[in-house]
C-alpha cells in the first residue's frame, strides 16, 4: 500500500525485525529498478503466510506487483512467474516456518533448477502469528506453547542446508542494519540463479533474540552475529563450508557461484527444440492416404 | 451375414503387443474409410499382467466401446478364460496354439503366429499373422492392411522392402489359417467414404491440441496415470517464443506454478488425476479467491486414494465442483467424446481468460486413452480470447465490485499499470488484506457473478417433452447415446440431454431440466454424484450407477433404463 490503509487488517509488533527487512527490501527494489532502468511494476513480490508474508502489503512508495498466496508455496508460485515472464524481477518473502517447514520440499527443486528468484527469508525461530509455537529453527529443548516439555527435534541449520542442496547464492544477515542488508538483497537480485538472503529477524513478542545476536558490548557479552572476515572467498564452496562450521551467525555473503540459470538453460533448449505451428501439429495426426 | 459394426479384442499380457495390434487394425480400417474407436485395459505395472486392447470398426461414427466381442484373440489360457464370456453369439476366438490348446468342437481355432512369422524370415511379424486371420474372419479387405504395412515400414532405410514383403506375407499366412478353419464372424459392410480430412486422436491429445489452438503458453505437470500423456505431449510441443513447459516435483508445485504464470499474464494449464487433483485443492482455492486465470484438467481414474490408476470411473465430480474449502463452485467442462475434448481444451482456455479465474476440465481414463478418427478440426474456427487489458490512466482497481451490467474490468499484468496484490486473504480493491464485512460480501458476489460470463459449450437436446430424459455426463455419453437410440427405435418415449458444461449449465439445458418429470443419469460412480447435484438444484434426477472400473455397455443401459421406466427389458 502506498499510504496508511485504515482498513488493512494487520500490523507488526513494535520492534519487530521485519520493519528493518522492509526498509532494506524497499531500498533494494528501488535501486534495482533504477540500476536496470525498469519501472517498479516489473518487480513481483511473492509472499508466504505469517507475519513476514505481510511484507508485500507494507512495502511503501511505488508499488511492485504482489502475490500473497498460500502457506509454504512461495517458491513454486515465483517459479511460475519467473519462467512465464523472465523479464520480471521475482522476489520471495517468507518466514522460517513457511519456507523451512511446510514449504521445505520446494527449496531443493528450486536449487536444482537454479531458477532466477531471490528469496528473502525472515527467520525469527518461532511461529509468531499463531502465537509462539516452535519452528524448524527453534533451538532443541526450547519450551514453547507447542513444546511444553521442551522441543524434541533438533534445530535446522538453514545455511548448511542451502549449501548442501546447491543454492548458488547464499547470504546471511540480520534485520538491524537495513542499509547494509539492502546492498546484499540488491546483489542477490542481480545474481543469475537462485539466491537466498537468510535474515535473522527477531520476534519481540515471542522470541526476542536481539541481545543474543548483538550481545551486550558494555557488559562485555559477545553476540552470536559476526561479520564475515574480509578474506573469506565466497566463490569457494570449501571456504563457505568452513565458515558455516564456525559457531554463530555470519553476516555477509557466504557463497556465490556463477553459472547458468534456468532461463539460460531453457533458452539453450529452445534453440534446439523443433517448433511446429499448431497446424503442423494437427496435421501430423492426419490419416495418411 | 453383413454387419456394419465389429469389435475385435486382443487379450493377453502387457508387453505382448496388444495395443500395437489393435492400433494397426484400427489405422488400416480408418484408412479404408471406417470409423474406429480403440479401448485398452491394463494393470498398473510396467510389464506383464493381464491386459487387453480392442478396436471397434463401424460404417458409422463409433459412440462407445460396444457390448460384446465379435473376434477374440486370446494369447494365453488366462486371457481366454477371462474374455470368452464377452463374445457375441456367432463370435469367434483365435487362440495362441503355441501357448495352449482348447478342446475340440468350440467356436475357435488355434494359430501358431510366431512359427508362421519365422517362416517369412521376420520373427517380429507375428502380430501381422494374427491381424491377417482376424481380417479374414470379418471379411476386411487385406489390401488395406498391405497399404498400412507399406506406410508404416517405409522409413527410408535399406531394409524397408524386405520388412514390408515379410509382413505382407505374414498377413497372407494368417488369412490362410482363418480360411482353412471354416469360421467366419460375418461380413463387414463396405465403408462410406469420409468427407474431408480425418485425424486419429486420443482424448488427451485432443485436449492438448485444443488448448494450444486457444493460445496456451505455459504448462507445468507431474506424471500420473492417466494424465501423463498430456505432460509428454506438452514436453514435445509447447516450445517456441514465450512458451514454457516443465515437469515439476509435485502436483502442489504444478498448481502453484500455473498460478504464478497466470498472474504474470500467461495462458497456463496443468493436467492430473484424482490423487494429484486432491493435492491441488488449496491452490485452486487461491486461484478462485485471487481470480487467477488457469486450467486444470482432471483425467479421472478409479478412486479414492490411489484407487484404480488405469480404470474408468467418474467419481471426481464433487471434488471438481468444490475442490477446496470455503464457498467455491468451479466452472466444469466434461467432454463426452474425443472431438469434444478438442473443443473443450480450447474453450477451457478461453473461459479462464474471459472470467479471470480457474476452470476445471474433467475427463476419464477411457476417454483419455482411446483413439478415434474424427473430422480434422478447422483451427481457423477456434477463437482465442485474452483477458481484458488495463490501460494507463484507467481509474478502476483490480478488485472493484462488479454486478455484471458492465464488461468485466481488466486484469493488470506485471510491467503494466494497476499494480495490486493477488491475495488469498479477503481483500480490498487493490488486494490488501481486510476482513471487513462489506469487502467479503462484495467480492463473494463478484466471484460468483463472473460465472455468468461462461457460455458457448456444446449441448444436445432431443425429445425434450418426453416422460423420461436420459442425461449422461462426460464419457458415459457414448454408451448412453447408443442405449437411447435403441430405446427410440423400440418406440420408447425417452428424451436426450447432454451438456459439456456441467457448471454453469446453459440456460436451455436448465429449462429442459426444470420441466422434466424424470431425469435418468447413467454415471460411473457409487454415489450418483451428478444426479445428486441436479437434485440439489431442484431437478428430478436419479442415477444409474456402475463402479466396476469399466465403461458402461449400451445393452446393460438399455436393460437398466427399461427397468426404471417400467417397460420390457429386451436389449
Amino acid at each position: 500500500m502506498s499510504k496508511r490503509n485504515l482498513e488493512y487488517d494487520f500490523a507488526w509488533c513494535p520492534g519487530c525485525g521485519d520493519f528493518g527487512v522492509r526498509r532494506a527490501l524497499q531500498v533494494a527494489l528501488e535501486k534495482f529498478s533504477v540500476e536496470h532502468e525498469e519501472p517498479q511494476s516489473k518487480n513481483v513480490v511473492v509472499a508466504g503466510i505469517g507475519c513476514s508474508g505481510n511484507m508485500v502489503h507494507l512495502v511503501e512508495g511505488d508499488q511492485p506487483f504482489g502475490i500473497h498466496g498460500i502457506h509454504g508455496r512461495t517458491l513454486p508460485i515465483a517459479f511460475g512467474v519467473k519462467m512465464g515472464r523472465p523479464d520480471l524481477n521475482t522476489v520471495v518473502v517468507a518466514g522460517d516456518g513457511d519456507f523451512l517447514a511446510i514449504g521445505a520440499e520446494h527449496i531443493a527443486p528450486a536449487a536444482n533448477r537454479n531458477v532466477d528468484i531471490t528469496a528473502v527469508i525472515m527467520d525469527n525461530g518461532v511461529y509468531g502469528l499463531t502465537k509462539g509455537q516452535s519452528s524448524p529453527t527453534t533451538e532443541f529443548g526450547a519450551v514453547t506453547p507447542s513444546t511444553p516439555h521442551g522441543k524434541i527435534e533438533s534445530a535446522l541449520s538453514p545455511l548448511k542446508y542451502y549449501m548442501s542442496i546447491g543454492v548458488t547464492y547464499i547470504a546471511s544477515y540480520y534485520s538491524s542494519k537495513p542499509r547494509q542488508l539492502a546492498v546484499i538483497i540488491q546483489e542477490a537480485m542481480n545474481h543469475r540463479g537462485f539466491s537466498i538472503v537468510h535474515v535473522q529477524s527477531p520476534c519481540t513478542t515471542y522470541n526476542d533474540t536481539y541481545d543474543l545476536l548483538k550481545g551486550k558490548p558494555k557488559e562485555g557479552i559477545a553476540g552470536l552475529a559476526f561479520e564475515i572476515p574480509e578474506d573469506h572467498d565466497p566463490t569457494s564452496a570449501q571456504a563457505a563450508v568452513d565458515l558455516l562450521d564456525r559457531p554463530g551467525i555470519p553476516l555477509g555473503v557466504v557463497f556465490r557461484h556463477e553459472g547458468q540459470s534456468m532461463q539460460d538453460r531453457h533458452e539453450g533448449l529452445q534453440a534446439q527444440a523443433p517448433v511446429r505451428s499448431n497446424q503442423e501439429i494437427l496435421d501430423s495426426y492426419l490419416l495418411q492416404v | 451375414m453383413d454387419k456394419h459394426d465389429f469389435v475385435v479384442r486382443f487379450a493377453g499380457e502387457g508387453g505382448q503387443g496388444l495395443v500395437t495390434s489393435a492400433d494397426a487394425l484400427a489405422r488400416a480400417a480408418a484408412h479404408a474409410g471406417y470409423f474406429i474407436q480403440t479401448h485398452s485395459t491394463y494393470p498398473s505395472q510396467i510389464i506383464g499382467g493381464p491386459a487387453s486392447s480392442q478396436v471397434r470398426i463401424s460404417t458409422t461414427p463409433v459412440l462407445s466401446s460396444g457390448d460384446g466381442v465379435d473376434v477374440l484373440v486370446a494369447l494365453n489360457q488366462h486371457a481366454y478364460d477371462n474374455h470368452f464370456e464377452d463374445l457375441n453369439g456367432g463370435g469367434v476366438t483365435v487362440y495362441n496354439a503355441e501357448e495352449y490348446d482348447l478342446p475340440e468342437g468350440g467356436h475357435y481355432f488355434g494359430i501358431k503366429a510366431d512359427e508362421l512369422a519365422k517362416s517369412t524370415g521376420n520373427a517380429r511379424a507375428a502380430n501381422m499373422v494374427t491381424i491377417g486371420a482376424v481380417a479374414t474372419l470379418i471379411d476386411f479387405d487385406l489390401q488395406e492392411i498391405d497399404e498400412f504395412i507399406r506406410q508404416r515400414f517405409t522409413r527410408g532405410r535399406p531394409g524397408d522392402d524386405e520388412i514390408i514383403i515379410a509382413n505382407i506375407e505374414a498377413v497372407r499366412l494368417g488369412a490362410d489359417v482363418a480360411r482353412t478353419s471354416g469360421f467366419t464372424a460375418g461380413q463387414l459392410e463396405p465403408p462410406v467414404p469420409h468427407e474431408g480430412g480425418q485425424v486419429i486422436l486420443t482424448g488427451n491429445a485432443a485436449i492438448s491440441i485444443g488448448a494450444m489452438a486457444a493460445g496456451l503458453e505455459f504448462y507445468a505437470g507431474y506424471p500420473i496415470s492417466p494424465a501423463t500423456t498430456i505432460l509428454i505431449w506438452m514436453e514435445q510441443n509447447l516450445w517456441g517464443e514465450g512458451r514454457f513447459v516443465h515437469q515439476v516435483s509435485s502436483e502442489i508445485e504444478a498448481i502453484n506454478a500455473i498460478i504464478g504464470a497466470g498472474f504474470a499474464g500467461k495462458k497456463a494449464m496443468t493436467a492430473t488425476a484424482g490423487p494429484g487433483f486432491s493435492l491441488m485443492s488449496e491452490g485452486l482455492g487461491l486461484a478462485w479467491m485471487a481470480e487467477i486465470p488457469l486450467v486444470v484438467t482432471n483425467v479421472q481414474r478409479g478412486g479414492p486414494a490411489t484407487g484404480l490408476p488405469t480404470k474408468s470411473e467418474q467419481s471426481d465430480l464433487y471434488t471438481c465442483m468444490h475442490p477446496a474449502h470455503g464457498d467455491i463452485r468451479m466452472p466444469v467442462l466434461a467432454p463426452g467424446s474425443v472431438e469434444e475434448c478438442f473443443y473443450a481444451g480450447a474453450l477451457a482456455t478461453n473461459w479462464a481468460e474471459r472470467y479471470q479465474g480457474p476452470v476445471i476440465l474433467v475427463t476419464e481414463f477411457g476417454l483419455a486413452e482411446r483413439g478415434e478418427n474424427i473430422k480434422k478440426p478447422d483451427l481457423a474456427e477456434i477463437s482465442t480470447e485474452s483477458r481484458a487489458q488495463v490501460s494507463e490512466g484507467d481509474t478502476g482497481k483490480r478488485y472493484d465490485s462488479w454486478d455484471g451490467t458492465t464488461p468485466l474490468p481488466g486484469m493488470p499484468v506485471p510491467g503494466g499499470p494497476g499494480a495490486y496484490v493477488a491475495n488469498g486473504s479477503e481483500h480490498d480493491e487493490i488486494g490488501d488484506t481486510t476482513h471487513l464485512p462489506r469487502h467479503h460480501v462484495r467480492l463473494m458476489e463478484r466471484r460468483f457473478k463472473k460465472l455468468d460470463l461462461l457460455d458457448g459449450a456444446h449441448y444436445e437436446i432431443e425429445n425434450a417433452d418426453a416422460d423420461v430424459i436420459i442425461m449422461p455426463w462426460g464419457s458415459s455419453k457414448g454408451p448412453a447415446r447408443e442405449a437411447y437410440d435403441r430405446l427410440r427405435e423400440r418406440g420408447e418415449d425417452v428424451g436426450w440431454l447432454f451438456s459439456v458444461a456441467l457448471h454453469p449449465l446453459p440456460g436451455e439445458v436448465k429449462h429442459v431440466l426444470k420441466s422434466a418429470d424424470k431425469i435418468i443419469v447413467p454415471e460411473l460412480n457409487y454415489l450418483g454424484q451428478w444426479s445428486a447435484l441436479l437434485r440439489q438444484e431442484g431437478y428430478r434426477a436419479e442415477s444409474i450407477t456402475q463402479y466396476t472400473g469399466l465403461p458402461f455397455k449400451p445393452s446393460d443401459l438399455v436393460k437398466r433404463i427399461s427397468e426404471r421406466i417400467g417397460v420390457g427389458v429386451t436389449a
